[in-house]
């Protein structure tokens, strides 16, 4: 069993809702997937006077764990302000705090993330903190309070898959008891798979669901490949070999 | 256009649309042709007071196929030759899809969700708007598309429904009696919002540049992964620059970051848009149901038309037909 922040989720597949051609197909897409919590972007227009209500309402009633985000801030306090916008809104201390530091990857900015994740923490937030696979700013950030944490795949919306095998598998090792979930760059099923059988938590995928043709069969897809994948997981796959290992005893064969 | 009436103007049921907008003109005319004696109630000062204002104006039932449903599509294949019936100056140039060169994976994905058009390169792209020769090695063209210049067009079917007999009063309050009426037909866009549960407001935020150093003779739709834009032109050198989608119903002026966002991709389109006047900026709310598909809602002797999303130009008139063949009994 899984705890993020004590709770258990009813899935390791965890679906933003930015992005999808509809609300309705939003909606679709969350039911197929089965999802275990949906993140939500607060934007400053739409968090002004509370100028978001209608999707927020649409967002709620879909009946999953909310995980609200910060994507877009490039600051810390800009962080840490919608963080509380977030909190306001959704009623939820669980915040996906995400501090972008290079426009063109979308890469986050370690350094203010720390910042960040500790006045949250603080201030008695649950942060997912949304990180590269660098392994001193995972310590650094498990110091600032984090009890879990979010490295990504790729960058993000870039479908790219693990990018950093060695990074992930390392960061895994590291801190085997903190719950770690994949977000970011995740492209196709294959890939969520994949970081699921490395032991990871959970996947966070928006753009590879929402942008696909058939969002609601991609988040099905997706489901089944995090299934898959934990299951692979926790049935110990086997070790890669360099050489071949006949799958059938060659010994007591008889010669004719 | 009164030979188009079947019966004496006197004959026809009495209705009332509220909102002057691009759902309340195209119904409007529609049920006036139709022979209803129709008159038009509208909360603001001219027509258009609401997202109409401030919509491309793009009839591009294949491009939206994108990212709408295949019923949009559909439904949308008659609206082209609607407006060209009904308004002066829709342009039936096509629509031409670009994309930067490190993105041009997007170009190829368009493709793959929509249908009628021909992949061009470098020669195409040059032949059809030779101010981007050079700039681009692949596009899409989607030759059976047009567009229309909307608050133009908005004037014309006001101008059209007074020709057929109709009327329009402005400044009317929103708290103004509806009775007295065989038929109302609610066309009042977000502001219809108290009314249906199920509505919501997307923010949409677009600019009027002048640029006469650039001359395009279609909409360019410029595709990005996160700012995908439409630059369509106008008379004289103008250009409408659209639109974010932004899940807000806050309607306050354009933001920095979207003007930045969208003035770069049309910096991209061509440099010398750097030397562009910013005529306007504009936002808009656009009324969208759940599945952002337009829907006409009946209650007794009400009719709302309403949830036109980014569809107004495209669907309005086949919205509008169906209104009528509710008020004429064929719905």
């Amino acid at each position: 069993m899984t705890l993020f922040y004590g709770t258990e989720l009813a899935s390791r597949l965890m679906l933003g809702t930015a992005q999808y051609p509809s609300p309705e197909i939003l909606t679709d897409a969350v039911r197929r997937a089965g999802a275990g919590v949906v993140t939500v972007s607060l934007r400053r227009e739409a968090a002004h006077a509370r100028a978001g209500q209608s999707f927020w309402e649409l967002i709620r009633a879909l009946g999953v764990p909310v995980l609200p985000n910060t994507a877009g801030c490039h600051t810390a306090r800009e962080a840490v302000t919608t963080a509380q916008m977030a909190r306001e809104v959704f009623g939820t201390n669980w915040i996906k705090l995400e501090v972008i530091g290079e426009s063109d990857t979308l890469q986050p900015d370690m350094f203010a993330l720390v910042e960040a994740a500790r006045i949250l923490t603080e201030d008695g937030f649950n942060v997912f903190p949304y990180m590269t696979e660098d392994l001193v700013g995972a310590e650094r950030l498990l110091r600032a309070g984090c009890e879990v944490l979010m490295p990504w795949g790729a960058p993000i919306g870039s479908g790219k898959g693990l990018n950093n095998l060695f990074g992930l598998r390392a960061l895994r090792a590291h801190f085997p008891d903190v719950p770690m979930v994949v977000d970011a760059g995740i492209g196709v099923p294959s890939h969520a798979a994949q970081a699921m059988e490395l032991g990871y938590d959970a996947v966070l995928i928006n753009t590879a669901v929402a942008r696909a043709g058939d969002p609601a069969q991609m988040a099905r897809a997706f489901a089944m490949a995090v299934e898959a994948g934990r299951m692979a997981y926790l049935a110990d796959p086997m070790e890669e070999r360099d050489m071949a290992v006949p799958s059938t005893p060659v010994i007591g064969q008889a010669v004719l | 256009m009164a030979e188009q009436t079947a019966f004496s103007p006197a004959a026809g049921p009495s209705v009332l649309v509220r909102g002057a907008g691009v759902s309340g003109l195209t119904a409007a005319v529609t049920l006036a042709e139709r022979g209803a004696r129709v008159h038009v109630h509208e909360h603001g000062a001219r027509v258009g007071s609401g997202a109409s204002w401030y919509a491309g104006g793009m009839l591009a039932p294949w491009c939206e196929a994108e990212s709408a449903t295949r019923e949009v599509t559909e439904q949308s294949l008659s609206s082209l030759d609607w407006w060209d019936a009904h308004v002066p100056g829709v342009t039936r140039n096509g629509t031409l899809v670009l994309a930067p060169a490190r993105d041009v994976r997007e170009v190829a994905r368009f493709g793959r969700r929509t249908s009628h058009f021909s992949t061009i390169g470098e020669a195409g792209i040059t032949e059809l708007e030779p101010d981007l020769a050079d700039r681009f090695s692949t596009g899409l063209f989607f030759a059976g598309e047009g567009h229309v210049n909307p608050r133009d067009a908005l004037a014309a079917l006001a101008a059209r429904l007074v020709d057929l007999g109709g009327r329009i009063t402005f400044d009317v309050p929103r708290t103004a009696g509806t009775g007295g009426y065989d038929w109302v037909v609610d066309c009042t866009g977000i502001a219809a919002r108290d009314q249906m549960a199920d509505m919501r407001g997307v923010r949409g935020e677009m600019l009027l540049l002048r640029c006469p150093d650039v001359t395009l003779h279609r909409p360019v739709r410029m595709l990005h992964p996160r700012i995908p834009i439409y630059i369509v032109p106008r008379a004289d050198h103008v250009y409408m620059v659209g639109a974010t989608m932004i899940e807000s119903e806050n309607a306050g002026p354009m933001t920095l970051r979207s003007m930045a966002e969208m003035l770069g991709a049309v910096y991209a389109l061509h440099p010398a848009f750097g030397e562009a006047e910013i005529l306007e900026t504009g936002t808009g709310l656009r009324p969208s149901f759940p599945d952002n598909m337009p829907a006409v809602r009946r209650e007794g002797r009400h009719i709302h038309i309403n949830g036109m999303y980014r569809h107004g130009f495209l669907l309005s008139p086949v919205r509008a037909a169906d209104a009528a063949d509710i008020v004429f009994g064929n719905g």
